[in-house]
């Protein structure tokens, strides 16, 4: 399985949530994906995704930004590890990693 | 008066059969036995070219050695039948088409064939009929698609032509029915010729020959669902389903279609539909096969009846110690039905909930792609507002009232609407759009040189869509506009989706048409498998006191 390795950087400006702890959650299995959330600081949303799909690079940006627009995530580092997951499920997902990075 | 019979005969019909079956005469063994190895030359018998006929086979139950038989006969006598059938699952009723013995085909599911069946109505190798729902089928074997021969199967006979179908009863009387009365020739396939059936599910004198098959029947468990194939995001549809519809309109009966939505659905009946009080409120009556993931909320006390289609592989015994749920013969064990399975669902259900491949932005939805012709089987008849029924409840009335149109058409008299609800995440597999501009079914169409394209739910008979972003409430849409609207607000990041404008779909929100999952008042996280009453097949077998019997290659464990 050819990896492909997406980065990049979301500008947050109205943004008031953190992560105050890193967190993990999920396992890359068929169809699912590993989220690792981490502190950062305020600014900037940096993301790097590794996913045996090409061609869904904009798409990626748009699951990440409404997460972080929903969310008013003010600044945080995302690494997602992918097989194959629907945008609803890494929405699922990175929805769950910042309920538990926050509840902890 | 002078009567003038201008017509010779009046049963010219019976004439034909009687000289078939006289051809056939020494064919038979011992009463109504023919051996397996003069199968083809029975049916070599008692068919001829251009013959209706029908060979029994579903999603489920198939008369498998009977299709292979036909297979046989001496093409030079047996062409250019026409086959008339709920299914084309086997390679052996495409096969027919192949050899040039079959012509012509009206049939409702396709299943595995569904690309050899496109690829033949292109070729000039079928004349498709048409694809039908299975009560449009049945109810034109007593119209103008009546069979001459039918080719059914069944657990056991004996002598006499009686047939025991037992827990897969399915189709048989409906085809039987047809066929026999309206003087056809009626042959089973049994697992075993016996001197004493456990109860008789079809007469023997409908019954013109039974056949021994050298290997039981092929049967493939269809509604089997393994708890540990969920996904979280299935959670988080099904807990929206619970609140946004079940609970919301109170719904008591339904069909579930097939899907690991539902199955999801059925799993946290007893943890999330029990948080939320809706025992005994909804899922009280349920028009579905013995799906085995129903097994933890009929053991908590949800369900009151369940009506079956046909049987379920590894759930006989849970079924048939079950009787006061399930509907059990004196003997002891399920009859299934499909035809009264298929009314009750369609006349006296108050929902239908599935899932689809293709949403389109009107909302017409099919699982219909372009190279494949798959047939819809039940969907169609349960997805849809039967115009006919009368009577009211609850559920019905509250969807009715909700519609802003109905007094267009009916002024002031008030009416109930069924719900036929789609459930699905907007992308599917490989990242394929649920959503979509066009339906590939529109493709298909041209391709096959259909006259419509093979809509499985169509817009009008819509209720609901459910996907990860929310429920459109379609129901309470005033018009086209706002249908539309209110499908792009539920479409995700599809390209149908990301055409919604965020001011539409707050009004839309406001107005109750469309609920996201914090409208609903539900948190993603917790839509986890700790929800499932069951985590996985061994789970089942548990809860079902070890009366579920899983087929092997479900065992895992």
């Amino acid at each position: 399985m050819a990896l492909h390795t997406l980065e990049f950087e979301l500008e947050t400006t109205s943004g008031t949530a953190s992560i105050p702890a890193p967190t993990h959650v999920g396992v890359t299995g068929s169809s699912d994906l590993e989220v690792i959330l981490e502190p950062a600081p305020a600014g900037k949303v940096a993301v790097r995704i590794v996913t045996p799909v090409t061609g869904f690079d904009e798409l990626w940006k748009r699951v990440v930004k409404k997460f972080t627009d929903e969310t008013a995530l003010a600044g945080a580092r995302i690494e997602i590890n992918d097989n194959n997951a629907t945008p609803a499920v890494v929405l699922l997902r990175l929805k769950q990693a910042l309920t538990q990075a926050t509840a902890a | 008066m002078t009567h003038h019979d201008t017509r010779k005969n009046w049963r010219t019909r019976a004439a034909d059969t009687a000289a078939r079956k006289e051809a056939a005469a020494p064919l038979f063994a011992k009463g109504k036995e023919v051996l397996a190895k003069d199968t083809v030359a029975l049916l070599e018998a008692v068919i001829r070219a251009g013959d209706v006929i029908n060979i029994e086979g579903n999603n489920q139950k198939q008369a498998d050695f009977l299709a292979d038989c036909l297979n046989q006969v001496d093409k030079s006598k047996i062409h250019d039948l026409h086959m008339v059938q709920s299914a084309v699952p086997l390679k052996s009723h495409l096969d027919l088409f192949e050899n040039g013995i079959a012509k012509k085909l009206d049939f409702a599911f396709g299943g595995p064939q569904a690309a050899r069946v496109a690829e033949f109505i292109e070729n000039g190798k079928i004349q498709l009929g048409a694809i039908h729902t299975y009560l449009e089928l049945f109810g034109r074997y007593f119209l103008d698609l009546t069979p001459r021969v039918s080719l059914v199967c069944a657990y056991k006979a004996d002598r006499k032509g009686n047939l025991y179908t037992g827990f897969n009863t399915e189709d048989t009387p409906v085809i039987v029915e047809a066929t026999k009365f309206k003087d056809g020739i009626v042959i089973a396939q049994v697992n075993e010729i016996v001197d004493e059936l456990p109860r008789v599910d079809i007469p023997g004198d409908w019954v013109d020959a039974v056949i021994e098959s050298p290997r039981p029947f092929f049967i493939e468990p269809l509604f089997t669902r393994d708890p540990a194939n969920i996904t979280d995001n299935q959670i988080l549809l099904a807990m929206m389903c619970l609140k946004g519809i079940y609970g919301e309109y109170g719904v008591t009966s339904m069909n579930h279609g097939i899907g690991f939505l539902t199955s999801a659905i059925e799993l946290i009946l007893p943890t999330y539909g029990a948080e939320l009080g809706l025992k005994g409120k909804v899922c009280t009556h349920m028009i579905i096969n013995p799906h085995p993931t129903m097994i933890p909320a009929i053991e908590e006390g949800w369900v009151e009846a369940i009506h079956c289609f046909g049987g379920e592989l590894g759930m006989e015994d849970y079924v048939a110690s079950r009787p006061d749920v399930f509907f059990i013969g004196p003997d002891g064990t399920l009859r299934s039905n499909r035809a009264f399975a298929q009314t009750a669902g369609h006349y006296a259900a108050d929902m239908f909930i599935g899932g689809t491949l293709q949403i389109d932005k009107y909302g017409n939805s099919s699982t219909a792609t372009a190279g494949r012709v798959a047939g819809f089987g039940g969907a169609p008849n349960m997805g849809c507002d039967p115009k006919g029924r009368r009577h009211p409840s609850g559920a019905w009335l509250k969807c009715g009232a909700e519609l802003p149109s109905l007094d267009t058409l009916t002024g002031s008299v008030p009416r109930g609407k069924r719900l036929v609800v789609q459930g699905v995440e907007t992308f599917g597999e490989g990242r394929k759009p649920v959503f979509v501009d066009e339906l590939d079914a529109w493709k298909l169409a041209k391709n096959a040189n259909l006259d419509i394209p093979p809509v499985m739910i169509y817009g009008d008979d819509l209720t609901h869509i459910v996907t990860e972003e929310g429920i459109a409430y379609l129901t309470r849409c005033k018009d086209m506009e706002t249908r539309m609207a209110a499908i792009r607000a539920v479409a995700g990041f599809t390209e149908i989706g990301l055409s919604a404008k965020p001011e539409e779909t707050k009004a839309l929100r406001e107005a109750g048409i469309v609920k996201t999952p914090s409208d609903l008042g539900i948190d993603p996280a917790r839509a986890t498998r700790d929800l499932l009453a069951a985590k996985n097949m061994r789970d089942l077998v548990t809860w079902s006191g070890g009366l579920y019997n899983p087929p092997a290659r479900f065992r895992n464990w």
